[in-house]
């Protein structure tokens, strides 16, 4: 959910790629990607099943127990 | 020689090569082969991003979306439901709406899933897709899918990775002869002479991996098979001579020397 004000003393653990992540401080998407120093160029993420358009990375807060998927293009044929 | 143009969709390509990214030793190598190749249309994966390891390359930073199609694949899913979630999330990485769709049936021959293929394409076309699905050398399947609104049809020619060549080529004629849409042999091309005969029976184009990534000199390969699709091509437009069972004179019978 967008969230214009998020919190900054939290700590919350999401799935993240099926992984258990521990995320404290700025919940935001957008902060997590750059944190993990991804391009938003190169990626796609869905949050709860759901595809998050590259436009709401920003806008969007996690919270404990969210379901998140970053991926990505790798070799294939 | 004029030929006609290779359309998939709204785009036109000038190579009927379409390559793999997969079984490379490195990125570096992917691209070299890619370039060699002269593919306009390039196959990639989707996966998780590696969240552990932070230091891997990105393979978009090696092929530039900007100079060619990426064409995400559904490799891996064994249901339409996870074809489908593939291909909505590899649209939104963002380059285009292409995708092959792949949905395995068997682990052990990676034949498709029929009816699972037809069911995820009809939903991806309508969400506006460029569908471009593999599928068995069936021809009754072929139709099906180009009635729902494919963009093209890949039947395999052999298993994948396989290398057997082409398995069967008179039901690939069939496909063919009744195809409205571009036929591109999928899978199952071992070698040089392979992607020519596919291009010889009249196939639009061939997507291949395996012939090229495994081969031991992959750079070499990719130029080879490059020119076995041209040489096909060619050879397809120009019109083979029919086969006969006896021999007939290539030089004059007449003028002898007595």
């Amino acid at each position: 959910m967008p969230s214009p004000n998020p919190q900054r003393n939290i700590k919350i653990t999401i799935q993240l790629n099926g992984d258990p992540y521990t995320i404290e401080g700025d919940a935001r998407l957008m902060t997590l990607i750059e944190a993990l120093k991804m391009k938003p160029g190169r990626i796609a993420a869905e949050l709860n099943r759901e595809i998050v358009p590259k436009a709401d990375y920003a806008k969007i807060t996690l919270h404990e127990g969210d379901q998140l998927e970053l991926i990505n293009f790798v070799g294939g044929g | 020689m004029q030929d006609t143009p290779f359309n998939i969709g709204k785009q036109t390509f000038k190579s009927r090569l379409i390559v793999g990214t997969g079984k490379y030793k490195d990125f570096n190598q992917t691209r070299l082969a890619i370039e060699e190749s002269g593919a306009e249309i390039v196959t990639v994966a989707v996966r998780r991003v590696n969240i552990t390891d932070r230091k891997t390359e990105n393979l978009l930073d090696f092929i530039d979306p900007k100079r060619w199609q990426i064409l995400p694949n559904t490799a891996g899913c064994y249901t339409a439901d996870e074809a489908i979630r593939t291909c909505r999330l590899a649209r939104e990485v963002g380059v285009g709406e292409m995708v092959k769709l792949e949905i395995i049936g068997d682990q052990k021959t990676l034949f498709p899933d029929v009816p699972a293929t037809i069911e995820a394409a009809r939903i991806l076309v309508k969400e506006g897709f460029i569908v471009l699905p593999y599928i068995t050398d069936d021809p009754v399947s072929c139709k099906r899918l180009e009635e729902i609104g494919c963009a093209a049809v890949m039947p395999l020619a052999a298993p994948i990775g396989s290398g057997l060549g082409i398995r069967n080529p008179y039901n690939l004629r069939i496909i063919i002869e009744q195809s409205k849409v571009p036929v591109i042999v999928d899978a199952g091309v071992g070698t040089a002479s392979d992607a020519a005969v596919a291009m010889e029976l009249g196939c639009d184009g061939v997507l291949m991996n395996t012939a090229i990534a495994g081969a031991k000199d992959p750079i070499a390969m990719a130029r080879a098979m490059k020119l076995g699709i041209e040489a096909g091509r060619l050879a397809f437009l120009a019109g083979r001579i029919e086969r006969k069972l006896y021999a007939t004179a290539s030089s004059p019978i007449t003028g002898l020397l007595g």
